[in-house]
């Protein structure tokens, strides 16, 4: 049952705990132990909301930041990572194979907040070797929603 | 001027959803319960496939019996779901939705008086089609109490020395019923006793919620008395895509190949590519899909629990098929109000079978959210219903 409820509630977390063992065909006091379980695992680690902002008044950059840096001995990225994701500006911290180590994305009020958590905060850190900004013109889809479609049925309304 | 009409096709009754159709059509903010068709779209990296294809220029005519790389992706699938053996070469072919299988498979089966046996409630199609091929439909009633299976009993009791063919609708649109291996093999003893052959159509054979589903062709002495009707509509979402197949020992494919050559020639060119990837990275798209149809299905049986209408929990297909006796009204007569006072179309049992009578067929190939709000209604309406008859 673990897995499939995960599937549910990762798209719909509102979901009421009843339907939800009327969907998964178990009794509700076994969601709710399980639910309970995964959050003291850490396998549930919240229930947060998508929300298109662009769709609000309310003014929002975003930016995904790219930086390379010095592994520390003993400790590798995790340290350095730590020292980043500390900042509530910062949204997520990915370490990356490839061209560069970590992946930063990054939320804040104006594009120049943004600029300057990079100048000041950043870049200056000891084991960050460069940073590439990139700053996100238009979310299409995020958390697999796709943000500028609305779902219509085009089907017929009765069919054999 | 002489009547332009033929009388045999003018004796055929049209689709008894025709008429739903029309009225819901005209009704702009109906909802409705009745499609037989999934909610879902096409997978995208199917779509794609479609779409490169196209590109491609792949745009001419395939063989008769269908690309021969789908052929063989076909014949891979139902050993590796259904372990039935298939030669791609002579003994699978590509049609225009599992609709044409049905249809060729009985002409090439029928000479004219031979006895087609059609269990209802079922697809509206099969015996039409077995009236076009000059046979003589036998109709089968289905019962509530089996959980509207086939049992052998009932088989027995239909069969004439003139029974050639016996149609086996499973999973079943529209109740919903499964056949288990231990109700295939009841039947199967019966079938080759009386040495007959079997139409399967097994287009929901993806869409069972209980164990996976058994093919008829499984059955040790059937695999040689069976046409196995598939297709990409409801496994995959490919309703418009008009994809089917059939599978049947050589001789009778080369005869329906024939047919098909003359009718149709071969089915859509880039269909055949689309499904050539549904079968080779599907399965992923199917197990999504399967998974979220039981959640609904779960939510159903739940609801009609709660509301009070007698129903057996079905294990397939798309479709919940309630009774609705207790109203003292017949299906049309509980279709047409609901719809009309609370804006919701079902399909009266009765558009697949005189037996149909006194029940509802749901589908639930809608989002829950949707389903929810139309359920709702039904809840009201049932409670109204039972308020005015006290």
């Amino acid at each position: 049952m673990r897995e499939e409820l995960l599937r549910v509630i990762e798209k719909n977390s509102r979901i009421d705990l009843k339907e939800l063992a009327v969907i998964l065909g178990v009794e509700e006091i076994d969601v709710v132990n399980e639910m309970a379980a995964m959050e003291e695992e850490g396998i549930i680690c919240g229930y947060h909301t998508l929300i298109d902002w662009e769709k609000t008044s309310i003014e929002k950059v975003s930016a995904l930041i790219e930086v390379r840096v010095t592994p520390q001995r003993g400790q590798g990225f995790d340290k350095i990572a730590e020292r980043i994701y500390k900042y509530p500006e910062v949204h997520a911290v990915y370490l990356i194979s490839g061209g560069y180590d970590l992946l930063i994305t990054l939320e804040g009020k104006s594009l120049k907040e943004v600029s300057s958590f990079v100048s000041d905060k950043l870049a200056p850190l000891d084991s960050v070797l460069s940073t590439a900004t990139h700053f996100i013109l238009k979310k299409y889809k995020d958390h697999g929603t796709i943000l500028a479609r609305k779902y219509e049925d085009n089907r017929e309304k009765v069919s054999p | 001027m002489r009547n332009p009409l033929s009388e045999r096709i003018v004796e055929i009754k049209p689709s008894g959803i025709r008429k739903f159709f029309d009225i819901v059509s005209e009704m702009k903010d109906a909802i409705s319960l009745g499609v037989g068709e999934p909610d879902f779209d096409t997978p995208w990296h199917i779509r794609d496939e479609g779409i490169y294809s196209l590109e491609k220029g792949r745009t001419f005519y395939t063989s008769n019996a269908g690309l021969k790389e789908l052929k063989i992706e076909i014949s891979n699938y139902l050993e590796r779901r259904f372990h039935l053996s298939y030669d791609y070469d002579k003994e699978v072919m590509v049609t225009v939705g599992g609709s044409e299988a049905i249809d060729i498979a009985l002409r090439a089966m029928i000479d004219p008086g031979d006895e087609v046996i059609v269990p209802q409630p079922s697809y509206v199609s099969y015996e039409p089609c077995a009236i076009l091929a000059n046979a003589v439909p036998v109709i089968i009633n289905l019962k509530a109490e089996n959980e509207f299976r086939l049992t052998a009993r009932e088989l027995e009791d239909a069969i004439t020395e003139k029974t050639k063919v016996v149609v086996l609708p499973f999973p079943n649109n529209p109740t919903g019923a499964i056949m288990e291996r231990k109700d295939l093999e009841a039947i199967a003893e019966v079938i080759i006793r009386h040495d007959l052959f079997v139409l399967s159509d097994e287009i929901y054979a993806e869409l069972t919620y209980k164990d996976r589903h058994v093919s008829i062709a499984e059955i040790p002495g059937m695999w040689e008395r069976t046409v196995l009707i598939n297709g990409f509509s409801k496994a995959y979402a490919m309703t418009g895509w008009r994809l089917g197949y059939a599978c049947a020992p050589a001789a009778i494919i080369a005869q329906m190949l024939k047919i098909h050559q003359f009718a149709i020639m071969c089915a859509p060119t880039t269909s055949q590519y689309a499904a050539v990837e549904a079968l080779k990275n599907g399965d992923g798209d199917v197990a999504m899909m399967r998974e979220q149809y039981n959640q609904r299905r779960r939510y159903l049986v739940n609801a009609f629990r709660e509301m009070g209408l007698p129903c057996f929990e079905p294990y397939g297909a798309f479709y919940i098929f309630p009774c609705i006796k207790e109203f003292g009204m017949t299906s049309d007569e509980f279709a047409t109000r609901f719809l009309e006072e609370e804006k919701v179309a079902v399909v009266p049992g009765t558009a697949f079978g005189d037996c149909g009578e006194g029940f509802l067929r749901i589908s639930y190939a809608y989002s829950l959210e949707n389903l929810k709000v139309a359920i709702g209604r039904l809840a009201d309406f049932v409670g109204k219903l039972r308020a005015e008859q006290k």
